[in-house]
């Protein structure tokens, strides 16, 4: 079972739609037990860091996530604002997060050369694979992935970044460090290729 | 580097697509279902679903049309027509969809878009907007008029000025569909699709009158466009969504190739 992890906001179903079309089993909880028992855990969705974490404080899912998920070794996927909340800080709502992966998350500029820069983020951005990782296992290089976001993940080891992108700034798309992984773009919206990733995570043996 | 966006939209009442799509041999053009299934695996980078169902009672069949798409058509997509409240909004978003898209709706009620933009956050909320060319005068310094109601309404409201205070007021993006060239097929208006686009910081959508692949290279290009709907370009199958993606890509618009992933048997 998959336990996708539900902080009250953003939309979960789309996750779970992807997953159901692939195949996998999962289930919507805020259950630290639900979490515990999971064989793999998602932390997806949309929405600001600092509610995010409120949230997650809340509903008592800091802890679980920390120590129950991501130290304990099980596969870990983190989408969108769910990979800015495992750094350290972000800069959006000055928020506290997971301090899962050394680093911080930062805003786009507001202006590169002097031309404005659209934020958020809104659309279909290349991805270049800057290591071979599992997830990636049939996925061209450079293939478009779905993005919606006005702050990236500025990790302290660049070498834990698998995916790089570009937008005004070159960023860091997507994370991994043993069981935890991570991208900024949406997987459950990015078309066969974000679910060849959904698919190779959820089949990984780590 | 973000690529353009090309968005079939699809008009849907009491749960059929209504317009256009007349070419496809084996799919139903009825369905909306199936067409959002066929322009997905076209490539198209998102759908937008117009809800132009007239009786309040028959509103429900739309939203089983946003859960069955959501189910199949892993894409953003949105939909809009109709969507007065919050609560509307959030059936629609609950349903599936990524995007709302509110239009006369807003005009009317301007409080709508931050009290959208709270709720789901502004990426939810796209501000759509028909302007039409009135004529240059003191409260419409562009000329370009926003006019409801399928555009028989005038508001006195500046386009320019509306997409300002839409951006203030917190919508995610800006649809700008020239009332005077919808239906023309002779091209998007590409001077106020570019002064909006210049003056907010938010992705700007050009609507209304694409009949050729020029059309959409001009929007993106001059018009400075983020993305474009299509329209019955694409649903008479004169200009398939792949054949507009390679004409855009020989001339220099950075597009997303749709790549098809083998996910095996399951």
């Amino acid at each position: 079972m998959i336990a996708i992890v539900d902080y009250k906001a953003g939309n979960l179903t789309s996750v779970q739609h992807a997953l159901e079309f692939l195949g996998h089993k999962s289930e919507i909880t805020d259950r630290p037990d639900r979490i515990i028992k999971a064989d793999r855990v998602i932390l997806p969705g949309v929405g600001a860091a600092g509610a995010t974490m409120e949230n997650l404080h809340a509903l008592g899912l800091v802890d679980v996530l920390r120590d129950d998920v991501a130290r304990a070794g099980k596969p870990f996927l983190g989408i969108c604002i769910g990979i800015q909340v495992l750094f350290d800080r972000s800069e959006e709502d000055d928020a506290k997060c997971l301090g899962i992966i050394p680093g911080r998350v930062g805003r786009y500029p507001r202006a590169i050369d002097g031309r404005p820069l659209k934020v958020p983020q809104i659309g279909w951005n290349r991805v270049r694979q800057t290591q071979p990782h599992r997830v990636f296992a049939g996925v061209p290089d450079n293939t478009h992935f779905y993005f919606v976001n006005s702050y990236y993940p500025i990790p302290d080891d660049p070498s834990l970044a698998i995916g790089v992108c570009d937008y005004g700034v070159p960023f860091t798309a997507a994370v991994a460090r043993d069981n935890v992984i991570a991208t900024q773009f949406h997987l459950e919206k990015s078309g066969t290729a974000g679910l060849k990733l959904l698919d190779n995570f959820c089949r990984l043996s780590l | 580097m973000l690529a353009k966006r090309i968005i079939p939209c699809l008009d849907v009442r009491d749960g059929k697509v209504t317009k256009g799509v007349q070419f496809l041999k084996n799919v139903d053009v009825g369905d909306p279902v199936a067409m959002a299934r066929y322009y997905y695996n076209e490539g198209a980078d998102e759908i937008v679903f117009y809800d132009i169902t007239a009786s309040n009672e028959r509103r429900g069949i739309m939203l089983d049309v946003v859960r069955a798409v959501a189910r199949e058509i892993f894409i953003p997509f949105s939909v809009g027509g109709g969507l007065r409240t919050l609560d509307d909004m959030r059936a629609v978003l609950l349903a599936g969809a990524e995007k709302v898209s509110i239009d006369s709706g807003a005009v009317r009620n301007p409080a709508i878009i931050s009290e959208g933009a709270r709720a789901f956050g502004r990426q939810c909320i796209v501000l759509s907007m028909q302007v039409k060319k009135t004529g240059v005068r003191p409260a419409v310094p562009t000329g370009y008029e926003v006019v409801i109601d399928g555009g028989r309404q005038p508001t006195g409201r500046d386009a320019l000025a509306w997409s300002l205070e839409g951006e203030r007021l917190g919508a995610g993006e800006l649809c700008i569909n020239s009332i005077d060239r919808d239906g023309t097929k002779l091209g998007y208006d590409l001077e106020i699709t570019r002064r909006i686009s210049e003056a907010v910081s938010i992705p700007v959508i050009a609507s209304g009158g694409a009949g050729e692949p020029v059309h959409l290279r001009d929007a993106f290009t001059s018009g400075l466009a983020d993305a474009a709907i299509v329209a019955s370009i694409v649903h008479y199958g004169e200009h398939p969504i792949p054949a507009l993606k390679s004409y855009l890509k020989g001339n220099g618009v950075e597009i997303r190739e749709a790549v098809t992933v083998d996910l095996g048997a399951r």
